[in-house]
């Protein structure tokens, strides 16, 4: 019965915290759904769509916080193990940004100085149909190269 | 145990935890970091195609169905957040187990712990019919019959990435499966009421957090941004 002594020392709040926990969850999960869905209705370019993904990506950070810190019990460990798991885990600020700024960087660049690259992303194909699922996997090649045939007619 | 005392000043003096958790936690901790970088990198390389990208499909319009909806009937994002629900309420339960090991209680460790593998098989079940459904439409690595948000022709780089990262994720949830059917094996046998602790289930039980972790990143990286 000796750990049950040592684990009292470092652990929260019990089936309250849980619960307490559980409900901010579900709750920042609402949110995000929300957002997700009103979304779905703006413009693709629009600097409203682009607050609403920060926004979501700021709900998920703070999600992922309350899993480590309460359900993964980290808060309640001693400072040294804490240190020992989220410094490295810092690394990820420069991955992110470094490599998210060198896709933008290769986007561009492209779109600078090739052609073919560019007047890929202006093409539009036809909108699939509904309800021809089974059809569609053996089709797969063949309709390509029917939409490019459009293309020359048109 | 009683060597995990915390005293601050004299933590790395030798002769006890440094970090007050058991070795087998510790490493596990590790792993976990380990697991993370990992899930990262999947991550941020698709971050990174998709910033280098001109267009890309619209999650809304790729991930819209629901199991025994009729033709025609489009659900978006709703399929998902019950996934997403299945996999918080199964990690709330595995909370309880590992709280209810602390107390020694047996009879409340096992019953949470089939709830979590109920959970963990249920999600599973959705990624499984959300996966053949998509390869139904003609989706798989290397096909990519759905058009970018914009209607321009999409590369086959989002259904590479959506399948290897959902994959090497339902794969984590698998093993985690595996684990707490051990783990209940276990329980059912004794071996930690005769070891005078569960420590072990609570190993297992920052695996499964860190699944469902996991998951959030995913839900948010794939389905709605």
């Amino acid at each position: 019965m000796e750990h049950t002594a040592t684990h009292e020392e470092h652990s929260g709040g019990g089936v309250k915290e849980i619960v307490k926990v559980t409900i901010i969850l579900s709750v920042l999960t609402i949110v995000e759904l929300a957002l997700g869905f009103w979304m779905m209705g703006m413009p693709l370019d629009s600097g409203l769509r682009l607050a609403v993904k920060g926004a979501i990506i700021i709900l998920m950070m703070a999600k992922a916080f309350y899993i480590v810190a309460y359900f993964m019990h980290l808060k309640h460990e001693i400072k040294n193990l804490i240190m020992t798991i989220v410094v490295p885990l810092a690394l990820f600020v420069w991955f992110i940004i470094a490599f998210l700024y060198d896709g933008n960087s290769f986007r561009h660049l492209r779109n600078t100085y090739d052609p073919h690259f560019k007047e890929q992303s202006t093409i539009k194909v036809e909108k699939k149909e509904e309800g021809k699922h089974e059809e569609k996997k053996e089709e797969a090649k063949p309709e390509e190269k029917k939409v490019e045939e459009k293309k020359v007619v048109e | 145990m009683s060597t995990t005392t915390v005293q601050p000043t004299k933590l790395w003096s030798g002769g006890k935890s440094p970090f007050n958790v058991e070795y087998g936690k510790l490493m596990m901790w590790y792993f976990l970091m380990s697991d993370a970088f990992t899930f990262g990198a999947f991550l941020i390389s698709y971050g990174t195609i998709r910033f280098s990208t001109n267009g890309w499909p619209d999650p809304n319009e790729v991930f819209r169905s629901f199991p025994f909806a009729p033709e025609g009937v489009h659900a978006p994002l709703v399929f998902v957040s019950i996934m997403t629900f299945i996999l918080i309420i199964s990690s709330v339960t595995m909370v309880l187990a590992v709280h209810a090991g602390h107390n020694m209680d047996k009879k409340k460790v096992v019953r949470n712990l089939i709830w979590t593998i109920i959970g963990g098989i249920a999600f599973l079940s959705c990624q499984a019919w959300e996966w053949n459904h998509l390869h139904a439409e003609g989706a798989w690595w290397g096909h990519n019959p759905f058009p970018n948000h914009d209607g321009t022709a999409s590369s086959t780089n989002f259904t590479n990435y959506f399948f290897t990262i959902t994959g090497f994720h339902g794969f984590h949830v698998f093993s985690g499966v595996i684990i707490n059917i051990i783990m209940l094996i276990m329980t059912l046998l004794d071996k930690f009421e005769k070891r005078g602790h569960y420590l072990m289930i609570e190993k297992a039980g920052l695996y499964w957090h860190f699944v469902d972790l996991v998951w959030v990143f995913v839900f948010t990286c794939f389905y709605l941004i």
